[in-house]
């Protein structure tokens, strides 16, 4: 059992929470991610790791409320337990192998698209720690959902922001900030992209375009989180790699993201009938005539 | 009664049990067992302790069963084995104890795996436990998976003295024997966790959500959290795919995943938040125990399943049993044939796989006869689900992060078959991890003279 020290609300639909789990905290690097089960008949939940204290013992992990088990693990309060908290898995960033002189050369970009603002986070504080400046675009439907922007402005050399519906910095898609400084003659030698796979799709679309070398952060169903079984497999280049093993990071440009994302709705209806039973619950006992539960 | 046949065992009725996950096999009561072990001729030189690999004194607990103290023979039995409810139900026993019982020559060798059976499941529910006498050591061993390797070698070691501690990277202990083989073979709750609860009661620690190799080394185990040698039995690794078309398409599962869904996840409960597919119409392809495992789970979920195999009925590698049970449930088997493709309907959904027809040729180096294609024989099977079983690749989690542990050219850690002994000092490995996907009771073996070996080495130091 692993007790969650802290806990709040992001946004309305993302939270955070430090755990504490002492094995993970003093050995996870930035770019893994954690498995956690809420309790004994829970799914295996894969998140990415946000931060850690390895003093404390702790890690954060940042979610959005997408199903059933992410809407159970919500409802925990602090001083609760969370049955099962397995990791770091996958591989870290290749920063962490990169010496800190040779960073100090390159310009580095990140892009962070919704709750992928978690995953981009520590490595952006990683690289201020070894000194290394790096900028980040932030971007989100619009300014009431965008999380983590105090602290990317932290340790952000530059950070910029954009809604979708232009509530807050620039309007449009991170895309479009990007395009922006490229038009007023900024360059990177490297980016990582990291959100909805449907936004890292056209985000590496323009990379590619501007020749811009990308990294992105796979999340793929998985189950063991181990290599065991296969489920999160995923065609980059001309090759099959398994993200929970050989990532989750790859080079975005050679990323299949149209498999992948067909690959992501495989359980959507059965995710779907479980959301709606655990935040329902028994409330489903017909009368209003849409579902047929009177009759059943 | 005819000695020369062996008391038939009851099971659940082919068509009941294909629609429900109970256990298939109902195993022997008092009577039947103490009639069966009538026809043991206790052999002085008995071979069919040589055909087990933990070598337990066969004569000597059928000759308790004989005489109806169930006890004792459970006694005998734990002397050798820490988990002989879980292999008397999937031990391969007509290859190794059955295989070589002198009853055999002429007529049906003794059931030395049903009574097995009886014998753990008597214990279990008159709750006898093994006696263990031993004196401290003080001195700590890491055990690395909770599979059968890792649960004989720590339960061995602590009752040796030694103070064992087993690291499990899942939440639950068992290895194999949770995640892949099911329920109707081998059920979790009355069988697996009484043997691994067995086991802790020897003295073991178990730690759950440890990934060897990225929560913690063996390295930081030695030097910092005082373990003097380490265990490795992290089992068979990575699924392997064939590498045709259509193998990342919606509805292709390998058989790792189906079953660790289904077992392990307990998917097979509807009312699980796991999810698994419930496909119309499944081909399992290869034709191992896991195949079969596979297949048979697919069929309980609602599907028409067939197994695919490339080579014939006889080159089948599962067990007759398995293969018998199968066929009775009402799996059907396309054998001599091969899938090239999986075909995809407009949604990237499976609707089909494309298969060519086999043909036996000359043998090849594993001396079965190489299957060839028959030219002109493509043709397509209409399905909703195709799951791999065609083994496992080993896993680089532990052998590229230990310094000095080397690997053969399939990625195999390399041990001493007698002892365990690797090439880092102080490490010793078994099971599936070393030898690739084999049985469990292989796997126990090798945790059981890994074990002889620690004791050698930490007695020696």
């Amino acid at each position: 059992m692993y007790r969650i020290l802290n806990a709040r609300w992001l946004n309305e639909n993302i939270f955070l929470m430090d755990i504490e789990a002492k094995r993970v905290a003093n050995r996870c690097q930035p770019g893994q991610f954690i498995i956690v089960r809420v309790d004994k008949d829970g799914e295996r939940i894969p998140l990415t790791i946000c931060d850690y204290d390895r003093e404390k013992g702790s890690v954060t992990i940042v979610a959005q409320v997408v199903g059933a088990e992410t809407y159970r693990l919500s409802k925990l309060q602090v001083g609760d337990y969370v049955q099962d908290f397995v990791g770091p898995l996958g591989k870290a960033s290749e920063f962490v192998e990169t010496p800190a002189e040779k960073l100090k050369q390159k310009k580095i970009l990140f892009i962070a698209g919704g709750v992928g603002a978690a995953p981009v986070y520590p490595q952006v504080k990683w690289l201020k720690e070894q000194g290394v400046p790096s900028d980040v675009i932030l971007g989100a439907r619009s300014k009431e959902i965008l999380i983590l922007e105090e602290e990317l402005k932290a340790v952000a050399q530059n950070l910029y922001i954009s809604t979708d519906d232009g509530s807050y910095g620039t309007k449009g898609t991170a895309s479009v900030v990007l395009q922006n400084l490229y038009d007023a003659g900024q360059t990177y030698d490297v980016c990582v992209v990291i959100g909805p796979m449907i936004m890292m799709k056209y985000t590496c679309l323009l990379t590619k375009k501007l020749g811009l070398p990308t990294v992105v952060s796979m999340n793929p169903i998985m189950v063991d989180g181990t290599g065991m079984c296969g489920a999160c497999r995923l065609t980059v280049g001309n090759e099959v790699k398994f993200a929970c093993v050989d990532g989750p990071e790859f080079d975005g440009h050679l990323v299949n993201f149209d498999e992948a994302m067909k690959r992501q709705t495989l359980y959507k209806t059965e995710e779907g009938r479980a959301y709606l039973r655990a935040k329902e619950g028994d409330t489903h006992h017909g009368g209003c005539g849409q579902c047929g539960g009177d009759r059943a | 009664m005819n000695v020369l046949e062996r008391v038939p065992v009851r099971e659940q009725d082919a068509k009941e049990r294909a629609t429900n996950f109970k256990e298939v096999c109902l195993g022997y009561n008092m009577e039947e067992a103490i009639a069966e072990a009538q026809r043991c001729i206790g052999c002085k030189n008995a071979q069919c302790v040589k055909g087990c690999p933990v070598a337990i004194n066969i004569p000597g607990f059928i000759d308790e069963v004989k005489k109806g103290d169930i006890a004792a023979a459970y006694q005998v039995i734990s002397e050798a084995s820490a988990l002989p409810a879980v292999c008397g139900r999937v031990c391969p026993q007509e290859s190794q104890c059955e295989g070589k019982c002198l009853r055999g020559i002429k007529g049906d060798p003794v059931s030395i795996g049903k009574l097995e059976r009886f014998v753990a499941d008597y214990a279990r529910e008159h709750d006898i436990k093994p006696e263990v006498h031993t004196e401290k050591k003080g001195k700590k061993v890491a055990v690395i998976g909770s599979g059968p390797a890792g649960l004989t070698c720590a339960g061995d070691l602590a009752k040796a003295g030694y103070d064992a501690t087993i690291f499990e990277a899942l939440h639950e202990a068992g290895g194999v024997l949770i995640y892949g083989i099911p329920e109707f073979r081998l059920p979790k709750e009355d069988v697996v966790e009484k043997e691994i609860q067995n086991v802790k009661e020897l003295g073991v620690k178990i730690e759950t959500n440890v990934v060897v190799g990225k929560s913690v080394t063996i390295d930081e185990l030695m030097e910092k959290e005082g373990f003097e040698a380490v265990f490795i039995g992290s089992g068979a690794g990575l699924p392997k795919f064939m590498g045709i078309p259509g193998e990342n398409l919606n509805g292709v599962f390998s058989a790792n995943e189906y079953l660790t869904r289904s077992n392990l996840m307990k998917a097979f409960r509807e009312e699980n938040p796991t999810p698994i597919m419930r496909g119309r119409k499944v081909a399992v392809v290869g034709g191992g125990n896991v195949a079969m495992d596979a297949a048979r789970t697919a069929l309980r979920l609602g599907a028409e399943t067939h197994i695919v195999y490339r080579r014939s009925e006889e080159e089948l590698p599962a067990r007759v049993e398995e293969v018998h049970h199968a066929k009775e449930e009402g799996i059907i088997f396309n054998l001599l044939t091969n899938p090239v493709e999986i075909l995809a309907d407009e949604n990237g959904c499976v609707r089909g796989i494309r298969c060519v027809k086999m043909e036996l040729g000359e043998p090849d180096e594993s001396g079965r006869r190489r299957p060839v294609v028959k030219k002109g024989s493509e043709f397509e099977i209409e399905l909703d689900t195709v799951i791999m079983a065609l083994g496992t690749s080993p896993n680089p989690l532990i052998s590229s992060t230990t310094e000095g542990l080397e690997v053969n050219k399939w990625k195999c850690i390399i041990a001493d078959e007698a002892n365990g002994k690797t090439t880092k000092e102080g490490v010793y490995a078994g099971g599936d991890a070393v030898t690739g996907a084999a049985t469990v009771i292989l796997a126990m073996g090798a945790g059981k003279a890994a074990a002889k070996g620690i004791d050698e080495y930490l007695s020696a130091r």
